[in-house]
């Protein structure tokens, strides 16, 4: 279903849009004149050099930061909105979870907050979400007893809470160990084939980006900028081993010969 | 057969640490007292061998004589020391608490009065006390409130660090879950300022004591601070020090609850 042809609609659509920065050296251009679309249901990743403005984008998408120029539509609607209404799961960097709090009650802060008693009754459960996971059996641990992996995990579980249609996701296995980092890749496909969810997957590593994403938005830096969108024509559902075959190595070389001239 | 070798050996070793590890937990335990018992037996030996009069410092036997007959008079003047102390280390640190959520808040509010607050907290407690005396009259009242004073200062600090030590991550994941000020305050700020929130307690708990006695001092018939003056007025060596033991003992315990209390709440906090 998700196969070739991609749906018409834009879950999220960018026209036109700027960031500037304003401090006391003056003004950043951090992104500029962005416009692209990343279609329901889809799965696009985001690949440029540091300082390219991949997660200031991310957080224009969410709400997080305002652009100065330009139009922002998420779900057909305006950011603020689109996250008042639990659309938007974001996953960071670290797992920013509460470390005072056990895993469960880590998943169910977006229960807790933010009116989202009414948000969180769509979707699967907190225990359900763990599951979906692979961490069945660590409700009562503390974040401090899990591995990196394990962690970015459980905040994985805490975005998906309420099922929300759209995934940004800011480099989130960035910190991790290559093993770590593939197995939680093929999970995350598994994920987002189960769920539906519109993934917008910032990475700084072209293999991720090849392997995961339907199109690559690649960025170019100083300031942020369109590059080129690059369709991943790979066979799905998508497996480890394929990153061997001549077509995955092509499409890596390609991407890495586009960053070069960001 | 042989086999068996290696893991007896094995064992020998692991009995070893074993008995090593027992070795320094006792040394932790005695060393202490035994610095204590040789430092009573200095001052035993001092006060002997020097025939210091008694007027001008006791024995240790004195001292703890002292103690256990008199224990009633040292009681009944701790009491209200400690009322005072407790009450003022209460007020002082609620309102620390409301003044650094306020600055947290108004950043402009702080501009405005953290530099006063420094200020104040610059004079000293004997400069404050008479002070405080003369606004609020000779019973309690001025005790407590420089009790409160003392306490306000390093929990005020403490705690507007701790309400600000949030991750900026974790502020952007209350924004993206359109949490409130208040939803925020509740499930991260004040959470987060748990650790330092203690750390200012325990220095307070003892910091209460010293204001409570001071605050007698200046004016009071009652009270550890009261018995100092007299006892030292009276050249009765042996009860200002069998006071002196007393107040200390009481800051020791008040210190020791509020550890424990800390170890109670914050489980997170031993990472």
């Amino acid at each position: 279903m998700r196969d070739g042809a991609l749906p018409a609609a834009p879950a999220i659509a960018l026209d036109g849009v700027s960031v500037r920065f304003m401090s006391e050296r003056g003004s950043v251009t951090a992104l500029q004149n962005i416009s692209f679309a990343v279609p329901e249901g889809g799965f696009v990743t985001l690949l440029g050099p540091s300082g390219c403005g991949k997660s200031t984008l991310l957080r224009v998408v969410a709400d997080i930061i305002a652009p100065s120029l330009g139009s922002v539509r998420v779900l057909g609607a305006a950011p603020a909105e689109a996250r008042r209404r639990r659309e938007i799961g974001f996953v960071f960097q670290d797992a920013t979870l509460l470390p005072w709090r056990t895993v469960l009650e880590n998943v169910r802060l977006p229960m807790q907050v933010g009116g989202g008693t009414r948000a969180a009754s769509g979707g699967r459960g907190p225990e359900e979400l763990l599951a979906l996971v692979g961490l069945a059996g660590w409700e009562k641990a503390l974040p401090r007893e899990l591995s990196g992996g394990m962690r970015q995990r459980v905040s994985i579980a805490r975005a998906l809470l309420g099922g929300p249609k759209i995934l940004l996701m800011d480099e989130p296995f960035g910190a991790l160990d290559e093993i770590t980092r593939d197995r939680l890749n093929e999970e995350l496909l598994g994920i987002w084939r189960e769920t539906g969810t519109t993934i917008l997957f910032v990475t700084h590593s072209i293999h991720e980006a090849a392997y995961l994403g339907q199109l690559v938005l690649m960025l170019a830096a100083r300031p942020g900028r369109v590059r080129e969108l690059i369709p991943v024509d790979l066979p799905e559902p998508r497996h480890l081993a394929m990153r061997e075959t001549a077509g995955f190595v092509a499409l890596a070389a390609r991407l890495r010969a586009v960053l070069e001239t960001c | 057969m042989d086999v068996m070798v290696p893991s007896v050996t094995l064992d020998r070793s692991v009995d070893a640490w074993q008995a090593a590890q027992r070795w320094a937990r006792w040394k932790r335990r005695l060393l202490p007292l035994a610095g204590a018992f040789s430092l009573l037996f200095l001052w035993w030996a001092l006060v002997t061998v020097f025939d210091v009069k008694p007027f001008i410092a006791p024995a240790p036997q004195v001292v703890a004589a002292t103690l256990i007959q008199k224990y009633d008079v040292l009681l009944s003047n701790l009491l209200p020391t400690a009322i005072e102390a407790v009450s003022g280390f209460v007020a002082g640190n609620l309102a620390a608490i409301a003044i650094a959520t306020l600055f947290v808040h108004r950043k402009s509010v702080e501009m405005a009065f953290f530099p006063i607050v420094v200020l104040i907290n610059s004079i000293p407690v004997v400069a404050k006390a008479p002070i405080l005396i003369l606004l609020l009259g000779n019973g309690m009242a001025p005790k407590i409130a420089i009790a409160a004073v003392i306490c306000l200062f390093p929990t005020l600090v403490n705690m507007v660090r701790g309400l600000e030590a949030v991750s900026p991550q974790a502020l952007e994941l209350m924004h993206v879950l359109s949490a409130s000020k208040w939803e925020i305050f509740i499930r991260l700020r004040l959470q987060s300022s748990v650790p330092y929130l203690f750390a200012a307690l325990k220095i307070a708990a003892s910091a209460s004591v010293v204001g409570a006695i001071v605050g007698e001092w200046i004016g009071s018939q009652q009270g550890i601070g009261a018995l100092i003056i007299q006892a030292t007025y009276n050249f009765d060596s042996a009860l200002l020090y069998a006071t002196v033991v007393c107040g200390s003992t009481f800051s020791v315990l008040f210190f020791l609850t509020i550890r424990l209390l800390e170890r109670l709440c914050g489980r997170w906090t031993q990472i």
